[in-house]
C-alpha cells in the first residue's frame, strides 16, 4: 500500500486528559491509514474515543502524543489560525445536530464556507445551487432551517460540507438524530458522493444499519482500535 | 470575508425584546447627552452671535458685566470724540451710552419672577445693532415711559404684549413693541429710552457702558487700545464680541453636570449592551463553534460580536436624536451668573451634537461589546459544540 494513497495516516496516536487527581485515557496509541477513496465507519461504544479521533483528524482536538498526516499537511502542528484556514480547504465537517445557523436561509448557510474564498458572488452561487441539487433541495433554496425537516436539515448540512469540494468528508453521527427514512436518504447520499464523486468519508456511528454503507469498519473500545 | 452582517442584522431581530430593551436604554442616555449638549450649542451660538467685531464696548475697568460698570457723563463724552470712532450718515459719531439694570418679572409658566436685564439706550443704540428689528410695534418714544421687549419675553412672561403694562422701578411702562434679537443674548432684554430709564432708576450721573463703533475691525482693535491708554477717562474697553464669548461660561455648571450625568448613564448603558451581548454568545455558543469548524478565524467571530454590539448601540443612538430632534429650537432660559439676569437660548440639535451623540453611543457599543466578542472568540471548538 503506497503512502501518497494514504489521506490519513494516524501513527501511535494517544489522548489523556487530567481531571484532578485523575486521568482519563481516551485514545492510546491509535495507528491507521485510511485511504484516498474509502467509506469508513468508525464504531464502537460511548466514550470509546471514537469522536476524539474524528476531531482530530479535523485539527479540531490535539492528542497528547503521536503524529498524525492528514491531506499531506501534519495537523497537529498547524496553529489556531492555520487549522481554521486548513479545515475551509480541506475537510467537510457534518454534525450530528446539523448545527445550521438557524437565521441563516439554507442557501446562506451552504454559502458560507465560500465566503472564505476568493469566489465571486456569482461563482459561489453557481457552487451552492451545485451543492443543494447534490442533496436533492435544490427547490428549498430560501428556506430557514426551522422550515425544514430534520432530514432535510441534515441534507442542507451536508451540502454545506461539500460546497467548498473537499476530498475528505468527517461526519460525527449523522444519522443519529434522523428517524430511519431520513437517515436512509443521508446515508445514500454519502455513498453517492463517495462512489460517483470520489470522496473519502469518515463516519463515526452507532448503528449498524449506517456502519453497512461503510467499505471499513473500525471499532474502538476503550480508546483503542480494535484490530480488523 | 468576514461573517456577513446579515447574519448580526438577523440574530438582532430575533431577539427583538433584547435588542429593544437595550437600543431604548442608550437611547434614554443619548437623549440626555443631546438635551446636555444642544442646550450648550445653543448657550454657545446665543452668545457667540452676540457683538459686532466692529463695537467696542467700555465699561469701568473691573468690571466683568455692564451691570457692575458706571461711567460719568464727562467720560462719556470724551469717549464719543475718540479717533477712530465711526461717524454715520448723517454726521453722528456712531457711540451710545447705555444703561444698564435689572427688573424682576414673573414667568407666565407659574415657576416664578426672575431678574431680567433692561437696557436703555438712544435711537443710535439700535443704530450700532443692525442685526436686530422690530417684528411688531415701534421703538420707544424719547422721555416717555415706554420699552420694547424680545420676542422671548413676550413668549415667557406675564403682560409682554404689545400695549400691556408692566410694573417695574417708580412706575408702569408700556409696552410698545417687539423686537427680534436675532439670536443673541440681547434676546433675555428688555429696552427703553435711556433718558426716561435714567430718571426713573436714579442715574442721572452717568451711564453703565460705551458702546463705540469703529469704521472697520482693525480700526476697531485700535480703538480697544486708545481707550485702554486714555488718561483721562481710565477705562477699559474690549471688543464686544469678546465680551459676550466671555459670557458663555454661565455654561460652565450646566456643561459640568451635564458631562457627569451623561458619564454615568453611559457606563449604565454600556453595562446593559454588555449583558446584552453576552447573552447573545451564549445563547450562538454552538453557532460560533460551528462557524470555527467551518474555517472562520477567531479574529472573524471577534470582529463580527463587536459589529453587532455597534449595530444595537448605534440603533439606540439614532432613536435617541430621533426622539431629541422635536426639541430643536425650543426656547429656554438661564441664569447667567455674570450678570445675574435670565439669558434665553434655543436648544440646538445640530450637526454636530448629532454626530457626536452617535459617536457616543457606538463608544458605548465598543465598549459593551468588546468583552462578550472576546469571550466569544476565546472559546474552545470543543467545548461550545457541546453547546
Amino acid at each position: 500500500m503506497s503512502e501518497t494513497r494514504n489521506i490519513v495516516e494516524v501513527r501511535d496516536v494517544s489522548k489523556v486528559y487530567k481531571r484532578d487527581a485523575f486521568e482519563v485515557t481516551v485514545l492510546e496509541h491509535v495507528t491507521l491509514d485510511i485511504l484516498s477513496g474509502e467509506f469508513v465507519a468508525l464504531m464502537g461504544p460511548s466514550g470509546s474515543g471514537k469522536t476524539t479521533l474524528l476531531n482530530m483528524i479535523a485539527a479540531i482536538d490535539h492528542p497528547t502524543s503521536g503524529e498524525m498526516r492528514v491531506n499531506g499537511s501534519n495537523v497537529f502542528a498547524l496553529d489556531d489560525a492555520e487549522a481554521a484556514r486548513w479545515r475551509n480547504e480541506n475537510i467537510g465537517y457534518i454534525f450530528q445536530t446539523f448545527n445550521l445557523i438557524p437565521v441563516l436561509t439554507a442557501f446562506e448557510n451552504v454559502e458560507l464556507p465560500l465566503l472564505l474564498t476568493r469566489l465571486s458572488a456569482s461563482e459561489r452561487k453557481e457552487h451552492v445551487m451545485t451543492a443543494l441539487s447534490m442533496v436533492g433541495l435544490g427547490d428549498r433554496v430560501h428556506h430557514l432551517p426551522k422550515q425544514l425537516s430534520g432530514g432535510q436539515e441534515q441534507r442542507v448540512a451536508i451540502a454545506r460540507a461539500l460546497v467548498t469540494d473537499p476530498n475528505l468528508l468527517l461526519a460525527d453521527e449523522p444519522t443519529g438524530d434522523l428517524d430511519t427514512k431520513s437517515a436512509t436518504d443521508v446515508l445514500e447520499i454519502l455513498k453517492r458522493l463517495n462512489e460517483e464523486s470520489g470522496k473519502t468519508v469518515i463516519m463515526v456511528t452507532h448503528d449498524p444499519h449506517a456502519a453497512s454503507y461503510a467499505h471499513v469498519t473500525r471499532h474502538l473500545e476503550k480508546g483503542e482500535l480494535l484490530p480488523l | 470575508m468576514a461573517i456577513p452582517i446579515s447574519y448580526n442584522f438577523r440574530n438582532m431581530r430575533q431577539r427583538k425584546a433584547a435588542t429593544l430593551m437595550t437600543a431604548l436604554g442608550i437611547a434614554l442616555t443619548v437623549t440626555t447627552a443631546i438635551f446636555i449638549m444642544s442646550l450648550l450649542a445653543g448657550l454657545d451660538a446665543a452668545f457667540r452671535t452676540s457683538g459686532d467685531p466692529q463695537n467696542v464696548l467700555v465699561m469701568r475697568k473691573g468690571s466683568a458685566a455692564e451691570l457692575s460698570s458706571g461711567i460719568p457723563h464727562s467720560a462719556a463724552a470724551v469717549l464719543k470724540t475718540l479717533p477712530g470712532v465711526a461717524r454715520d450718515a448723517q454726521g453722528q459719531q456712531m457711540a451710545s451710552g447705555e444703561l444698564v439694570v435689572i427688573v424682576i418679572l414673573p414667568r407666565n409658566d407659574g415657576t416664578g419672577d426672575t431678574n431680567v436685564t433692561m437696557r436703555g439706550m438712544t435711537p443710535m443704540g439700535r443704530e450700532l445693532r443692525p442685526k436686530i428689528h422690530l417684528v411688531s410695534g415701534r421703538w420707544p418714544a424719547d422721555g416717555q415711559r415706554e420699552i420694547v421687549v424680545s420676542t422671548s419675553i413676550t413668549k415667557r412672561f406675564f403682560n409682554a404684549a404689545v400695549g400691556d403694562d408692566i410694573r417695574f422701578g417708580k412706575n408702569a411702562w408700556k409696552v410698545v413693541g417687539i423686537f427680534d434679537a436675532a439670536g443673541t443674548a440681547h434676546d433675555s432684554e428688555v429696552w427703553a429710552d435711556v433718558h426716561q430709564m435714567a430718571t426713573e432708576f436714579n442715574r442721572e450721573f452717568g451711564v453703565s457702558s460705551v458702546l463705540l463703533h469703529a469704521y472697520d475691525q482693525p480700526s476697531a482693535e485700535a480703538l480697544v487700545q486708545t481707550v485702554l491708554a486714555d488718561q483721562r477717562t481710565k477705562l477699559d474697553g474690549q471688543l464686544e464680541t469678546e465680551y459676550y464669548a466671555s459670557q458663555t461660561k454661565s455654561g460652565g455648571f450646566i456643561r459640568v453636570v451635564g458631562i457627569i450625568v451623561a458619564i454615568v448613564m453611559a457606563i449604565g448603558s454600556s453595562f446593559a449592551a454588555m449583558n446584552t451581548m453576552y447573552a447573545a454568545v451564549a445563547y450562538r455558543m454552538r453557532e460560533i463553534a460551528t462557524l470555527r469548524v467551518l474555517g472562520f478565524s477567531r479574529a472573524s467571530i471577534l470582529l463580527s460580536f463587536v459589529i453587532e454590539s455597534l449595530m444595537l448601540a448605534l440603533l439606540g443612538g439614532i432613536v435617541g436624536v430621533v426622539l431629541m430632534l422635536p426639541f430643536d429650537g425650543m426656547s429656554t432660559a438661564t441664569s447667567n451668573s455674570v450678570t445675574f439676569s435670565e439669558v434665553a437660548f434655543s436648544l440646538r440639535v445640530t450637526p454636530g451634537v448629532i454626530a457626536t451623540a452617535l459617536f457616543f453611543s457606538a463608544m458605548m457599543g465598543l465598549i459593551g461589546g468588546l468583552l462578550p466578542a472576546w469571550h466569544a472568540a476565546r472559546q474552545n471548538i470543543l467545548t461550545a459544540l457541546r453547546g
